[in-house]
């Protein structure tokens, strides 16, 4: 479904990604996992077409993306969280709900302005489409809250029903467990094998090594803008290279913030 | 009329404060999606100029005047726009500046050039007289009546609530709180951003055409940077945070140097003061709810301190 062929990206002298490629399948939740600084966040700001790689190329479904404008990316069916959230904070949930919806909607300004019946059927449509993903996430209470004054918690999971109000084929999510407890995680990792099972395809970056073994079908390896090992989790998880890499450090991390 | 009266207005006064509301509103426009213009004055300018030629030349009414200089100052912001709203922030401000004191020199030099073309190409050596550079078109009949600005302000208001409610509203104010979340969730920035500009630059426009037939006299000088911040200053008293404050903006600052003339020279020091205290302690601007929330609850601690009680 999405496939990047020999992608990098420097800047200037800095090698953020170096020659990745790598493969996502259609329904499959896909794992990139990888130290700080290994260039996990560049590799989707390239997806997304916040960036655009230096060399290489990103297809999906078979068309290449790798120059293409953000908000066409988004259009073909690809939708993303960020690592550090980041909602409209002056707008309502809902607010944020019907603005990811944007793409989808068709009424001109005109007919805004005269109340055409189809733009009264699409704003309808889009406020119920809306509300059906507030009450999936459990956040029904939040619809008129300003975004900025949810919890945290409510704030996660409201990015990633804004990120599916765009109607993906395709969802990358950018560290969807940043600061959250054990509970919330794997209440989250729930989530994301519900959409697996409704057909959507993720590809989840993760520090969470306990959030990787729970949703992951497969998973990539990235260190210093490099793949370094691609398998399944229990292959990876033995794999040396991981382990020096990456896994033994994240687990005396662990136990130091425990 | 007899409140106007009161507080030391004439209708005329009253009619240049409309004009700057209608100004105030269309800067917010831009404001509201995050973009810091300065071209209004430009498009102002160039408003009044098409607007005044088309009633003065073509011997069109005022209405005729309005829709020529909307769409004159629409056509002229799309290929501005296209190069210079890829600039955010005082960048943009600076080349917007740019933009007012290049239509401000075409003004000024718009016969010549014109007279030149005309030498070349028929030979006629004699005088060209069509804007008559700094002096400025002058003796405009007075076309504009108050409620001719009451309508359009209606209109306008009309419109920009009822944008507010669309998806182009709604992907203004995302493309001003996070331009690059925007464009991730399926919005074409780009193309937003050039709509408002166009919108903005027509409002401008129809101000300007109100304007000529108000001041009846029009000069290049009302493209410059004075202008432009004069009209930025009606949507920052005013607030931004809904289209009523650039309406009230414009309307407190058109009618402050008439009650003041009391004042004499002191006046503009007087009008500088006020903008200042309202910056300083309503920095949302005049009309906007939560900043006089907080200026409340300021003064009532204040006088709490002051009467020895405990701060809440």
């Amino acid at each position: 479904m999405l496939e990047l062929m020999d992608v990098s990206r420097h800047f200037g002298g800095l090698h953020a990604i170096s020659h990745v490629s790598m493969t996502v399948q259609p329904g499959k939740v896909t794992g990139l996992i990888g130290p700080n600084g290994a260039g996990k966040t560049t590799l989707i700001n390239s997806i997304s077409g916040l960036d655009h790689p230096t060399s290489g190329r990103i297809s999906f479904n078979g068309q290449d993306i790798s120059r293409m404008k953000p908000f066409k990316i988004t259009r073909l069916g690809i939708a993303r969280t960020y690592q550090n959230i980041r909602l409209f904070g002056e707008m309502t949930a809902l607010e944020n709900l019907l603005i990811s919806q944007h793409g989808r909607g068709h009424a001109s300004l005109f007919e805004a302005l005269v109340f055409t019946p189809r733009y009264r059927r699409e704003e309808q449509a889009l406020r119920q489409n809306a509300h059906a993903l507030l009450e999936r996430f459990g956040l029904e209470h939040a619809a008129d809250v300003q975004a900025r004054t949810l919890p945290y918690g409510d704030q996660r999971r409201l990015e990633m029903a804004r990120a599916l109000a765009t109607q993906p084929q395709l969802i990358l999510l950018d560290e969807p467990t940043a600061g959250m407890n054990a509970v919330e995680t794997h209440s989250l990792g729930e989530q994301i094998i519900r959409l697996r099972e409704e057909g959507l395809t993720a590809l989840v970056i993760e520090h969470d090594m306990s959030l990787i073994q729970q949703v992951c079908d497969e998973i990539y390896v990235l260190n210093f803008g490099q793949i370094i090992a691609h398998g399944p989790h229990e292959q990876i998880k033995h794999n040396p290279v991981v382990v020096e890499a990456y896994l033994g450090e994240d687990e005396s991390e662990a136990h130091g913030a425990a | 009329m007899d409140l106007l009266r009161a507080l030391g207005l004439s209708e005329t006064a009253l009619q240049f404060m409309l004009v700057n509301s209608i100004l105030g509103l269309s800067i917010y426009l831009p404001l509201y999606t995050g973009m810091f213009s300065l071209a209004n004055a430009g498009f102002m300018a160039i408003g009044a100029y098409v607007g005044v030629l088309t009633t003065q030349m073509l011997g069109l009414p005022l209405g005729g005047g309005l829709v020529a200089g909307m769409l004159v100052a629409g056509l002229i912001a799309l290929p501005i726009g296209l190069p210079v709203l890829r600039l955010r922030d005082l960048y943009l401000a600076i080349a917007t500046i740019g933009f007012g004191e290049v239509v401000n020199i075409i003004l000024l030099n718009f016969d010549n050039f014109a007279g030149n073309i005309r030498e070349a190409l028929t030979g006629e050596t004699g005088r060209f007289v069509l804007i008559n550079g700094a002096r400025g078109i002058r003796g405009i009949p007075k076309l504009t009546e108050t409620w001719h600005l009451v309508l359009f302000l209606v209109i306008v208001s009309y419109f920009v609530i009822r944008l507010h409610r669309s998806r182009l509203g709604r992907a203004m104010a995302a493309v001003r709180q996070d331009e690059h979340v925007a464009a991730n969730m399926g919005i074409n920035t780009v193309h937003v951003k050039n709509v408002v500009f166009i919108l903005s630059a027509m409002l401008a426009g129809a101000a300007g055409v109100f304007s000529g037939h108000l001041t009846r006299i029009i000069t290049p000088d009302m493209a410059q940077f004075g202008q432009a911040v004069d009209i930025l200053a009606y949507a920052v008293l005013g607030g931004t945070s809904t289209f009523v404050g650039p309406i009230v903006g414009g309307l407190v600052l058109g009618a402050l140097p008439e009650m003041l003339r009391f004042l004499a020279q002191y006046r503009g020091v007087f009008n500088g003061l006020v903008l200042l205290l309202v910056i300083v302690y309503l920095p949302g601007g005049l009309i906007n709810p939560a900043g006089w929330r907080s200026v409340w609850e300021r003064l009532r601690n204040t006088r709490r301190t002051a009467t020895g009680q405990p701060n809440a």
